[in-house]
């Protein structure tokens, strides 16, 4: 997994609310067996009309914005699925950040384990930032997670809460599973135990 | 101290805890399908790791199956090709399948419960967020994704913090014509789509008590519908019954132990929620969602609602985003709305209760002209039982299709898709732009109310169809 440490970059605003993960990348594009190449298709019904044509009002369709590695977005983020191809999409277009005032649960928890970072900020605040991404090129926005701050263009640096934990693998680029490893023994005493303790659930076999 | 349900069970399965709160939280059962396992399984492959616990780990296909015609293979080769790749990764990593020709094969979250594999008391995860349909049993069950997927399949573990509590509690007895679905729509419509975020659900009281497993399920699968993580329900005499003579559940002394032990996890009195909600079970009617978030929902004696005595600006401008895409009037009868298509199925209601719902109310009469309905059993299992109570030829003869058992037009990955405009009286669970296939129109309801709607042509209020 890429790092992430700081990045100052243009910001998409998506003053949407309930952006849910079939609107990310609708369900007729998960039959890949790829992390890969999902980015083309992110957002495709607001991006594309019927005909596959960009739609020229959508933000991503505009300069700067094509470019654009951060999103600005209302409440409840990535409601709906439990898909990865939400962040994965995200990340194949180029977000490394979504800011909005508050995530569904498992695509918050999605973007970590793809080195996205989910930035949690009041309404009010998500507003101001709003305003500052609608300027363009000129109005980029610095996301520096070692000192857990968002810089507006205009200097002005406003703290976000992250957990200490997710924030350390962010910064390191550090794979889960590794992490987990490092705590083996416990887990081969856990299971010896329940082994002992709740022996009555059987193992899943398939006869046929 | 006073412990809820979810602290039971989740303190049970605790591995360690670390410094800042999060756990390694060991996972009893993981559920694997197609569409969310090829990534992970990948992922083992490159890193040379193996599946540590293949005895707690179940793989089936489910997502983009036909419902027709199966012997002569799928056809679509990108569904194909992830068929094809689910069964070339539990072949080299050793994980139990079961085979799209399998009568056990079916929508995941149906399987699980109806082979016995998911239990009381247990922790099950599945890269699926309707994973909730399993605390059911009193059990904690959520969605996860593709990274988690691989995490489980390599450690048996999740790195996880708890959730808060949340108590529904739904009191009263239900009036006729009204179901497990009408509730778990009023409770949605009441808490919002993120009312639940960040907490468990645990239902509580003498309304969901009286409800069967089927009913019990239906309400837990649409937890992750109100934003929360899990729903639990508290294991109790219903549940054992359930449980009792499935085929991967425990037998004779072995499932008098379990039983003592899952008698131990109800909540205790005392136990501190962080959140309560009351709902009085007389005043719930047959509800239908008239927007594009399973939020926007009302009775079905109710209109469609009007934007402009909404007062805040957003929420007026998503209501009005939501009407033109459905195509509604404000102040329009929903009584009178017209369908296109009726699917009767998911993971949500594609249990045999489902199946019986719906044929009661097809018994002796017909699918109105112009109007398609299918009814796709959740399993083959289901399939099977439904045949045998001749509820298929109940269902065929109204003018119903009948249909081999998968996930089907919940979200059209497979050939069952709405065209561009249809309106579709849905038993599933999400109502999002594009759900049932690009430009869709879906209402969420009942099997009865379904049904319903299939016989009249519109969405109709069951109880004008009671004998
Ligand atoms: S039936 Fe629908 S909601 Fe349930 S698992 Fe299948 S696609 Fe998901």
């Amino acid at each position: 997994m890429k790092p992430f440490t700081t990045l100052t970059a243009v910001a998409a605003p998506l003053p949407m609310a309930n952006v849910d993960t079939d609107k990310i990348i609708p369900a007729r594009f998960l039959k890949t067996i790829e992390r890969s190449g999902l980015g083309v298709h992110l957002f495709d019904t607001l991006r594309y009309d019927a005909d596959g044509k960009e739609r020229p009002g959508f933000v991503l369709n505009q300069e700067p914005y094509r470019h654009a590695q951060i999103l600005i977005a209302h409440e409840n983020f990535g409601c709906g699925s439990s898909r990865e191809h939400a962040p994965w999409a995200l990340l194949d277009f180029g977000i490394r950040c979504v800011i909005a005032p508050d995530f569904a649960d498992i695509f918050h928890n999605n973007c970590f384990k793809n080195g996205i970072l989910p930035v949690r900020l009041p309404r009010a605040v998500i507003d101001q930032l709003m305003e500052d991404a609608k300027l363009g090129a000129n109005s980029r926005i610095t996301i520096d997670l070692a000192a857990q701050e968002v810089v507006r263009p205009n200097g002005e640096r406003i703290h976000f809460d992250i957990d200490p934990f997710r924030k350390k693998l962010l910064l390191e680029g550090l794979d889960d599973i590794g992490q987990t490893m490092e705590h083996a023994a416990s887990i081969d005493a856990y299971e010896a135990k329940v082994r002992r303790e709740r022996s009555f659930i059987p193992g899943i076999e398939v006869r046929a | 101290m006073a412990k809820t349900l979810f602290d039971k069970v989740w303190d049970a399965h605790v591995v360690e805890r670390l410094q800042d709160g999060t756990c390694v939280l060991y996972i009893d059962r993981h559920l694997v399908h197609e569409v969310t396992s090829p990534q992970a399984f990948e992922g083992l492959r490159m890193a040379g790791r193996r599946v540590r616990r293949p005895d707690a780990t179940i793989a089936v296909v489910d997502h983009n199956v036909p419902t027709t015609d199966r012997k002569s293979g799928i056809k679509e080769a990108d569904s194909r090709l992830q068929v094809e790749t689910l069964e070339r990764n539990v072949a080299a990593f050793g994980v139990p399948y079961i085979p799209l020709l399998d009568e056990r094969q079916g929508i995941v979250h149906i399987i699980g419960p109806e082979l016995g594999a998911s239990l009381p008391g247990m922790t099950i995860v599945c890269g699926d967020s309707h994973t909730s349909t399993h605390g059911a049993l009193g059990s904690l069950a959520f969605g996860i994704g593709t990274s988690e997927v691989e995490h489980v399949l390599a450690t048996q573990t999740l790195l996880q913090k708890p959730a808060k509590n949340m108590k529904v509690a739904v009191e009263g007895t239900l009036p006729f014509g009204v179901t497990a679905k009408d509730i778990v729509l009023a409770i949605i419509g009441r808490i919002g789509t993120a009312g639940g975020t960040g907490h468990v659900i645990e239902y509580t009281g003498s309304a969901i008590r009286a409800l069967d497993m089927a009913g019990r399920m239906t309400v837990c699968n649409m937890s992750i519908e109100g934003g929360a993580r899990a729903g639990m329900i508290a294991p109790d005499e219903t549940t054992f019954e359930y449980v009792r003579g499935r085929p991967m559940a425990p037998r004779g002394e072995a499932l008098e132990r379990a039983i003592a032990w899952w008698k131990t996890l109800p909540s205790d009195p005392g136990a501190h929620y962080d959140k309560v909600v009351e709902i009085d079970a007389a005043t719930i009617a047959p509800m239908v969602t008239w927007g594009t978030s399973p939020e926007a929902v009302a009775p079905i004696t109710g209109v469609v609602p009007d934007p402009s005595e909404i007062a805040d600006e957003a929420k007026r401008a998503q209501v009005e985003r939501m009407l033109e895409y459905m195509a509604l009037r404000p102040g329009q009868k929903l009584a009178e709305v017209p369908v296109d298509m009726v699917f009767i199925g998911s993971c949500t209601n594609g249990r045999i209760e489902d199946m019986r719902a719906a044929a009661e109310v097809a018994r002796g009469r017909r699918v109105a002209p112009g109007v398609r309905a299918l009814v796709v059993p959740g399993s083959g299992i289901v399939k099977r039982q439904a045949e045998e109570e001749g509820l298929d030829r109940v269902l065929t003869e109204a003018g119903f299709e009948w249909r081999e058992p998968g996930c089907s037009m919940c979200l059209g990955m497979n050939p069952d898709k709405l065209t561009p405009g249809q309106r579709c009286a849905s038993t599933s669970n999400r109502n999002f732009e594009g759900r049932q296939g690009p430009g869709g129109r879906t209402h969420l309801l009942s099997p009865a109310m379904a049904a319903a709607a299939a016989v009249m042509g519109r969405l109709a209020d069951v109880r004008e169809l009671a004998r």
